[in-house]
This record gives structure tokens, sequence and C-alpha cells, in this order.
């Protein structure tokens, strides 16, 4: 039971990044018929976010001790943060918040970085066919990937959670079984909290403003709502722009769970897509829905018990179960008649 | 007057056109200069070219761009630039700054992508097209091996760079290759007793192992020292390389009955599981009233970077480190330090010792024919290059030497200064015998 309960968490925790990519994704998908390859790397850069804040909080006052000498004979350098030093255990403070914080940063980022992306090349590809969509957006990522390396080297950045939430919560003792049975981290709760409240802004967002609105009913029927006198397009960029600042917020929470690299949105990417797909394209419920399945049913495929009687079948479930999905539910668990059937 | 002897025809274009097609089509390993002399690129102007082959893309680029880094401050101290690092404490007092045979060194470079058909395409790139007479590099087993094969067949000597697992110089060892970089059998050598004495004998140990050669040479190594000591293996579980989120492996192990937590993993994967094991609160949690444990087998001071503070109190074996106070350490950290403004890693001391045994060998052979080389390395004993008394085992091309066991430490002064040396395993330890491993070096091939 206690197994079962925990890879149950790991795969909510899971689910929850794979629904914040997917459901931006789907949302482009739905609104601009965009299929962008590009979104993992949104992803990525609004994990470097949070690196970049910490980077600048801690930028530090070098004096040396002409005293003491480094192995190489040159004088010791002794490095104290400005922020410590100027403002103390507030400073202090302020640095080991560093990865909530860095949302300031990372909501402005993404939003100019969505509306360039969109205005500067996407939109000259809104009617050319999907494979040209899928070049060149996977050109991009590339691009950006290699920028990223090139200024933040290839080697995987870590970023701590707040001490507050550090470490383990035991929610085995806390249900009445024996301690240390379920042991769960403090932030990846916090992660899948976050994963919820965003998808619940983003429903919100969509359902109860007059915005929304017009971004649904184009969604529906693009051409329509153009005759009706609104500017649908300027509505879809800004759409875009929303759907970069879910996958970068989504990479910013994610820094504690797995140190940033250049690569984690390729790594995220593919798998997202499967959910996009098994979700139903443009769905957006769908897209959350298949990301906390899939995130669940890998986790489960993982147990040491499943892995005794079908060896390697945590690696191909996800592609598994998408396949069994689209034979029996060919649009995918919530997809649309006639989205990319023509 | 014409200029043709006969008039041109279809049968004459077409015989002309098939034979300049076979032309073109020979590959040109056997139309380079290689097949001028009495081996694959003897040099004959006044420079011999070296192969440096490192991932400069891809996960290992950072590691790569060390390795690359020591290289050059090789070529630099074979050349007479420099304070001459090593070259001034070495035991061989052949080399004196002037190059290698007469000749000035120089170097080319590929990127390996830490990939094996790209490192192959690549060293077979700096061996048709550059004229290298040697190719040294790699920062992955997978790679080594396939590029130590190519080699073989191309004619080079192959001076291994960071490659730990078993095979390099077991059941895949090659005439052609050699390895200074010590392996999974002597880290288990090496590691087992300090677990020992620092954990006891009653223990049970899980293992998440990278699945590749690495990880189940590195697992089985593990495993048999371990078992040895009196500690029962609870399970392996392979996990896919570049898995990222490790909980789904991490998570068993709560309720599995271990005590230890062996990570059979190295560079990102390593980073991620070893941070995401403690995230799980496994090093803060009693197992059998036992405090419960994690061992990293293979250290790097890159790696430890990546892992920040949880490294701390986790023991792993590493082939150098830049904290030793032996005279050739100093000198290469000197050296390194004043060139690049930080300590080399143990990739970058693996490729610059490689780079000076192979100029050594060529030097006393006072020939870079491949063959006459790899006579001159085997069962070489050497000093003075930062491990102690040091022997290249002609039955394995393996090099034997002191092991260190190295800990997280628990206060680093500096960003560098994250690893702790607990003990300097004596050569004798983890010495074992070169039929063990198996495999066959076969033939030495010059490419002539």
């Amino acid at each position: 039971m206690d197994v079962i309960i925990l890879q149950l968490l790991n795969g909510l925790d899971k689910g929850g990044a794979y629904a914040l990519i997917a459901l931006g994704l789907t949302l482009i998908f739905g609104t601009l018929g965009v299929v962008n390859f590009a979104h993992g790397a949104l992803f990525m850069l609004g994990a470097f976010c949070a690196v970049t804040f910490n980077k600048l909080l801690s930028l530090e006052i070098v004096t040396t001790d002409p005293t003491k000498t480094t192995a190489w004979g040159t004088p010791l350098e002794i490095r104290t943060p400005y922020i410590e030093a100027y403002l103390g255990d507030f400073g202090h403070w302020v640095l080991n918040y560093s990865v909530p914080f860095s949302i300031l940063l990372a909501i402005p980022v993404m939003l100019l970085f969505g509306f360039i992306m969109e205005r500067g090349l996407i939109k000259h590809f809104y009617n050319r066919a999907h494979a040209d969509q899928i070049l060149v957006t996977f050109g991009l990522a590339i691009v950006l990937q290699e920028i990223i390396k090139s200024i933040f080297g290839a080697n995987p950045i870590p970023q701590a959670a707040p001490d507050a939430v550090r470490g383990a919560a035991d929610i085995g003792a806390a249900l009445g079984m024996d301690p240390g049975v379920i042991v769960y981290p403090y932030w990846r709760m916090v992660y899948l909290a976050f994963a919820g409240a965003v998808v619940a802004a983003v429903f919100a967002f969509l359902q109860f403003t007059t915005f929304g609105m017009v971004v649904r009913a184009g969604m529906a029927d693009r051409h329509t709502v153009g005759l009706l006198g609104i500017n649908i397009e300027r509505r879809f960029t800004i759409v875009f722009a929303i759907a970069a600042v879910v996958a970068g917020l989504a990479g910013v929470m994610y820094t504690p769970i797995l140190p940033p690299d250049y690569h984690m949105g390729m790594d995220f990417l593919v798998l997202s897509f499967v959910v996009v797909v098994v979700g139903g394209m443009g769905s957006l419920p769908g897209a959350v829905a298949a990301g906390f399945l899939l995130g669940i049913l890998q986790s489960f495929a993982s147990m040491n018990e499943i892995k005794a009687i079908l060896p390697g079948i945590d690696q191909i479930i996800i592609y598994l179960v998408a396949v069994v999905i689209l034979l029996v539910r060919p649009r995918g668990l919530m997809g649309r008649k006639g989205v990319m059937e023509n | 007057m014409s200029f043709f002897r006969k008039p041109l025809n279809r049968r004459s274009i077409l015989r002309a056109g098939a034979l300049g097609g076979a032309a073109l089509a020979t590959p040109t390993i056997f139309t380079s200069r290689a097949w001028s002399a009495g081996y694959l690129n003897e040099p004959t102007g006044a420079e011999v070219v070296l192969g440096f082959n490192v991932p400069q893309t891809g996960a290992y680029a950072d590691e790569g761009a060390d390795e690359l880094r020591a290289y050059q401050l090789a070529v630099k101290h074979l050349n007479g630039e420099g304070d001459g690092g090593l070259l001034n404490t070495f035991s061989s007092k052949e080399l004196q700054g002037n190059g290698v045979n007469g000749k000035k060194v120089a170097f080319v470079t590929g990127d390996t992508q830490t990939k094996s058909d790209a490192a192959r395409a690549s060293a077979k790139r700096m061996i048709e097209k550059d004229g290298a007479v040697m190719i040294t590099g790699g920062s992955s087993s997978g790679v080594a091996i396939a590029v130590q094969s190519l080699c073989q067949e191309a004619g080079v000597i192959f001076m291994a760079g960071l490659t730990h697992s078993n095979d390099t110089t077991g059941k895949d060892k090659r005439k052609n290759g050699f390895r200074h970089f010590f392996n999974t059998e002597m880290s288990g050598a090496a590691l087992a007793p300090v677990l020992k004495n620092a954990y006891g004998t009653d223990r049970k140990a899980y293992h998440l192992t990278a699945d590749y050669t690495w990880g189940w040479s590195q697992e089985e190594s593990i495993k048999k020292y371990t078992e040895g000591m009196g500690w029962e293996t609870a399970a392996a579980v392979r996990t896919p390389l570049g898995a990222g989120d490790f909980s789904q492996y991490i998570t068993p192990v709560l309720n599995s009955g271990a005590d230890v937590l062996v990570l059979n993993h190295y560079g990102k994967d390593m980073v991620n599981s070893l941070t995401q094991a403690v995230q799980f609160g496994l090093r803060d949690k009693q197992v059998n009233g036992k405090e419960f444990v994690i061992v990293v087998p293979l250290y790097s001071r890159l790696m430890a970077q990546g892992a920040g503070d949880n490294v701390k109190g986790i023991f792993g074996s590493t082939n150098w480190h830049w904290s030793l106070q032996d005279e050739g350490s100093k000198a290469f950290v000197k050296s390194f330090g004043q060139e690049y403004g930080f300590p080399p890693s143990q990739a970058a001391h693996t490729c610059y010792v490689q780079t000076l045994l192979y100029a050594d060998a060529a030097q006393r052979a006072g020939t870079f024919d491949p063959c006459a080389i790899a006579a001159a390395l085997e069962g070489f004993e050497f000093d003075g290059m930062g491990n102690g008394p040091t022997l290249y085992r002609a039955a394995d091309h393996q090099c034997f030497k002191d092991v260190l066991v190295v800990k997280g430490k628990e206060n680093p002064t500096s960003q560098f200064d994250l690893l702790e040396v607990v003990e300097i395993t004596p050569r004798s330890q983890v010495e074992y015998p070169a039929e063990m491993l198996g495999g066959e070096l076969g033939a030495c091939n010059n490419g002539a």
C-alpha cells in the first residue's frame, strides 16, 4: 500500500510538469494551429531565469587575502555576496528564497520572449505546412539550447529550495502508518500545488474573462470572430505569450527537483507531445488529464514488482498507452472533431 | 594537331569515368601520405600531429573543455613553452621541452559529442585528413571502446582519456590502446575496506545503475567487493541513461529494507539521482537501527559542483585530486591554475599525463611507429605524475597505481574544494590478474 501511495505521489508531481508544458502546447495549437517544437526550450528558459536570478543575487564582492595563497600560487580570493554584505540577514533570506522570487523575473521575460517569438517568427508560418512549423520551431529550440550552453556551460546547475521547504515530510506517520514508510519531499508538494494553481488560473482566465471568451470563440471559429470586427490575431499573440509564461513558470519551480541544464527542455518535449496527442489535440482539459495520467502510469511502471514481470516496461509505457488510446479513441481522450484531420 | 592520341568516343569516356569514379570512391586512408612510408601517418615535415578527440558539445562538454585545456597545456610543455609542468617531476628525463623526436608537436581536435558514431567519425577524420599519429580523449567508456577499436583497425595509438569501465582494458582491450585512468575493479577494491571501516559489515545495499557498459561494470565490481566483506545486495535496478527524474526509482528504496544506496551513475545522472535521493530524506533516514548512507563509487569534481551540498559526507573513489601534496600533483596544479585560474579536474589530469606518456614513449623509441611506441609503453614503470609509482602493465595496457578514496567535504572553503581525500589505497591492493577481465590484445597494427 505504501509503495502504491508513494508512486502515486511521484506520478502526480511528474504529471504536474507534463500537464503544465502540455497545457501551453495545446493552447498554442488550439489558437494558432502551430505545432511548437520550441516549447520544451521555453520550459528550459524559465529554469534558467531562476539560475540567472540566483546568479544576480549572488554577485560577489571579491577581495584578496595576501596572507594566503591558492594551490597555484595566486592570492586567495574571499567572496561575499553584495546582498548579504549590504542587507545582512534580510539579504540572506532573499537569497534563500531565490527560486520562488525568480518568478518575478520569469513572468516579464517569458511574456516578452513569447511576444517576440510569435511576432518575429511564428506568424510567418501560420499558413505553412505543419512540417515547416516543426522544422523552424525545432531549429529555434536548438539555437536557444546552444545559446544557454555557451553562457552557462553544459553541467547541471543546482538550485536549492528555501530552507523552510527543504527535506521531506513523513506522510506515513501523519496517516497513522509506521514512521518513515511514506516520505515525500516538501518541495515536490509545493510543485504539485503550484501546478494545480497555474492550471486553475489558466482555466479561470479563459472561462471567466471577456478576453478568454473571445479566445475560446476564436478557437472554435476564427473566421467568424474576425468578421465581428475583433482583432483575434492580437489576442492570439497574447495567448502565445501566456503559454510561454506557463512553460517558463513550470521550469522555474522545477529547478530544485532537477538541476537545470541546457538540454532539460528536450527531455520533456517529446513526452509532452505524447501528452497532447493522448489528451486530444487542442483540448486543454485533455492535456491536463493526460499529463497526470501518463505521469502516474510511468511511475507505476517503474516499480520493481512490475519490472520483474515486464522488463523495460518503464521505458515504453507512455508510448504503449498512447497507441492503445489512439486505437480506441483516435482523437485522444478529449479531442474535438476536425482538428488536424484535413 | 590534336591533343588526343585517339578521338574521344563513348567507350573511352565510359572507361575514364569508371576509373575516375573508382579513384574517388577509394577511402582516403589508402591514398593519404600514410602509404608513402613504413607506418601510417609517418611525419615527414617539421611537425608531428596529435588528435585530441573530446566532447565539445553534449552532456560532457564541460569535462571535454577541461580535457582540451590539459591537452593544450601538455603540447605547450612538450614544445618548451610555459613552466614545463610535469616534465620537471616525471621520472623519465627523455623529453627536453624541444618537441618529440626533433619535431614540434601540433594538434587537431575533434568533437565526440559523447556518441560512439560521432567520436569514430571525428577520429577517422583526424587520422585520414589531418595525419594524426595518435588519438586521445573521451569522457565515456562506450566512446573510448569504439574509438580504440577504430584506432586498432587504422593503425594508430589510442591513449584513452576518462573511461572507467573494466571492458576498456578487459574484454575490449586492443594492442594499440592504452589506459592511464583506473577502472571499476580498482574502485571496488579501494572503496570496500573504507566502507567496511565506516559502516561495518552488516549492511544491505540497493544499487541504482546506469543501463550501459560502464554502469554494469561498476555494479558488478562494487557488488563483488561489498558482498565479499559481508554486505547483502537488496536489489540492483537498472535506470535509463539520462532519466532526469529518478524519483520513481528512489522511492522503492525507502521500504526495501536496504540501509545503503549505491549510485552507479556518472555525470548528469549522478547529479540528478543524488540530489533527488537527498531530497527524499535518504541521508537522514534510520534503517535497521543504522544510519542510512549513500555511496557514489566514481566521483569527479565537476559532478560534485553540480550536486552542490548533497555530496557532503558521501564516499566515492577518484583517479586523482588537485589537493594531493606530492611534487607531481603540486607542479600540475600550479601550471594549470596559473594558465586557467582554477584547478584541474581528474579528467584533465589523466589526459595531460597520457599525452606526456605517449611523447616520452615516442622519444624513447626514437620513432612514431605505433608498434615501437606500444612496445616502449608496455611494462613501463614511472613516477612523478601525481599518482605515485605507476606501471603500464604489458598484458592488458592498464596503468596500475594508487587509488584515491574521497568523501564530500563538510565545510568547503571554495567552489573547488568539494572533496577530501580520506585514503590513498596502495597499488598492491588494487592489482588483479590480467586474465581476470578477459579479452585479447591481439597484434599491433601500424597501418602499413
